[in-house]
């Protein structure tokens, strides 16, 4: 019987294994500049998991096909040095892998959090609320309306409470469901939420960054390829938060331009 | 005997009915809302992240805030009789229905009566959930999945509610919850019509979701046909 559980915990850990060293489930293409460090990090950290894993498996298989089905009441042998020299090593050993683990994955991160966007950048705006995300762009006086939270009217499509009325800044601000972005351009996505919590999430960007309400953070990235693709939050943000997505398009500076014009002319 | 009493009270109560049917007692109050400037764009809605709804257009809906006839008509604007009518009596038995098509409502402006009956339906193949933001009536809101059976409800007090749709936040309408019996809703060159009016001294009442409220004061003596016109002033933002 032991032999069996041997048997079968080998094989449960191999197949397992298999769709991970396979990439049978991996992630979707990288459309960033910076998302290779990501999957780099992604790789690192599943390989040592993995490995671990595997190692601790094979290890107990082997030890309980070695000593099960033993008739004589064997001697209980313990670790070499005892239960506190065992503790030791093992807090040595895994403090060491997730400090490996934080020290290379902080090249990932800083390069996403600790570098500013270039001067150049294109600056949106977005913001989220129950259950829809809205952008917005300068327009072309290059700067933003304030926002005015008592002016918002979505019946009217004023998701932000832009003042068009009493500010000329605001006037040319040019509001979108979908987020266009021209390709190899830095954008530098400003995020404001208006009610509760929501989270930016675009798989192929490898992003995924909260919104906060009465915080302003913000996201920069560069997208590499043409295409478009899902906006999802991923914040549990309410009733609606299932239905809560938009589209990332990402276009060449020429189909932009024509966008953008479209756009300001729809305003 | 008998059945000759019989056969004179038929014939008044015929009498009767055939008279309120055939001739409406008193006068009428017709006339056109119009505005005078430049109404704000209504901008096209993003309906991407609801494909259902979105591919139901070949060219996208825009807001209806403010929508405009020829003749530079408004629509969507309630006129009724505020003062001087008494109110009705008892709330009608005929239901409105207020529909969710399209991930918009319609109508966008929705007359009830006080106490009447509303039919909330949703055509889409997404959920909604429909939101009146009522102040004086109590407040409620309500998910309504697809090919779920209708919501009904009613409001209490007269007032007019701004609804919306908790999922779809361009989706934006208004019950007009209203004591009078006498009303309209403009539509296609902005006329109105208010008939079977008693002789009496009426406060006539134009709303309209963006430009507000105006009022006139209108006598009507016998069977007249008054012209009340009503003009509100765009504004570009």
């Amino acid at each position: 019987m032991g032999k069996l559980f041997a048997v079968i915990l080998t094989i449960i850990a191999l197949v397992s294994a298999v769709p991970i060293v396979m990439h049978t489930w991996w992630m979707p293409q990288d459309i960033s500049t910076h998302g290779h460090a990501i999957d780099e990090q992604m790789s690192e950290t599943m390989a040592e998991a993995g490995f671990s894993f595997l190692a601790a498996q094979l290890l107990l298989a082997f030890f309980v096909w070695k000593f099960s089905n033993r008739k004589d009441d064997g001697k209980i042998r313990t670790f070499p040095g005892g239960a506190k020299a065992l503790v030791a090593a093992a807090f040595i050993l895994v403090g060491t892998e997730m400090l490996a683990l934080g020290v290379l994955g902080q090249k990932a991160w800083a390069s996403v959090y600790f570098t500013a966007p270039a001067a150049n950048a294109l600056q949106v705006q977005a913001q989220a609320g129950q259950f829809a995300f809205y952008f917005r762009y300068p327009g072309a006086d290059g700067k933003f309306g304030a926002l005015h939270p008592d002016k918002i009217d979505e019946g009217n499509q004023n998701y932000f409470g832009l003042d068009p009325e009493n500010e000329v800044e605001a006037r040319d601000d040019i509001v979108t469901g979908e987020l266009a972005i021209p390709v190899n351009r830095e954008v530098n996505l400003m995020m404001h939420a208006k009610d509760v919590g929501h989270s930016f999430y675009v798989r192929e960007l490898r992003i995924q960054q909260d919104f906060v309400p009465g915080l302003d953070l913000a996201v920069h990235f560069t997208a590499t390829k043409v295409g478009r693709y899902e906006i999802v939050c991923t914040q549990l943000c309410g009733l609606g938060h299932y239905n809560m997505k938009a589209y990332l398009s990402v276009m060449s500076q020429e189909d932009f331009d024509k966008w953008m014009k479209q756009k300001a002319s729809e305003q | 005997m008998r059945s000759k009493h019989v056969f004179m009270a038929g014939v008044a109560v015929l009498a009767a009915s055939a008279m309120a049917i055939a001739a409406p007692s008193g006068g009428t109050i017709s006339g056109r809302v119009t505005y005078t400037g430049t109404p704000a764009k209504q901008k096209p809605i993003d309906m991407s992240k609801e494909p259902s709804c979105a591919k139901q257009y070949t060219t996208p809906p825009v807001s209806e805030t403010v929508v405009t006839g020829e003749g530079n008509s408004l629509h969507n604007v309630v006129v009724y009789i505020s003062a001087g009518a008494p109110d009705g009596a008892s709330a009608p038995v005929q239901t409105v229905t207020f529909a969710q098509k399209g991930c918009r409502y319609i109508p966008h402006v929705a007359v009830l009566q006080v106490n009447q009956e509303l039919k909330v339906v949703n055509d889409d193949q997404t959920s909604h959930n429909i939101h009146p933001l009522a102040k004086l009536n109590r407040e409620w809101n309500k998910s309504q999945p697809p090919g779920s059976p209708a919501i009904t409800e009613k409001f209490e007090k007269e007032e007019f509610i701004p609804v919306k749709c908790n999922i779809h936040p361009w989706m934006h309408g208004t019950f007009a919850v209203l004591k009078t019996t006498h009303y309209a809703v403009t539509a296609d060159n902005g006329g109105f019509t208010l008939p079977n009016l008693p002789p009496g001294k009426y406060t006539i009442t134009a709303w309209h979701e963006s430009y507000g409220t105006q009022t006139q004061d209108v006598t009507i003596t016998g069977s007249e046909t008054k012209s009340v016109d009503f003009v509100f002033k765009a504004k570009a933002y």
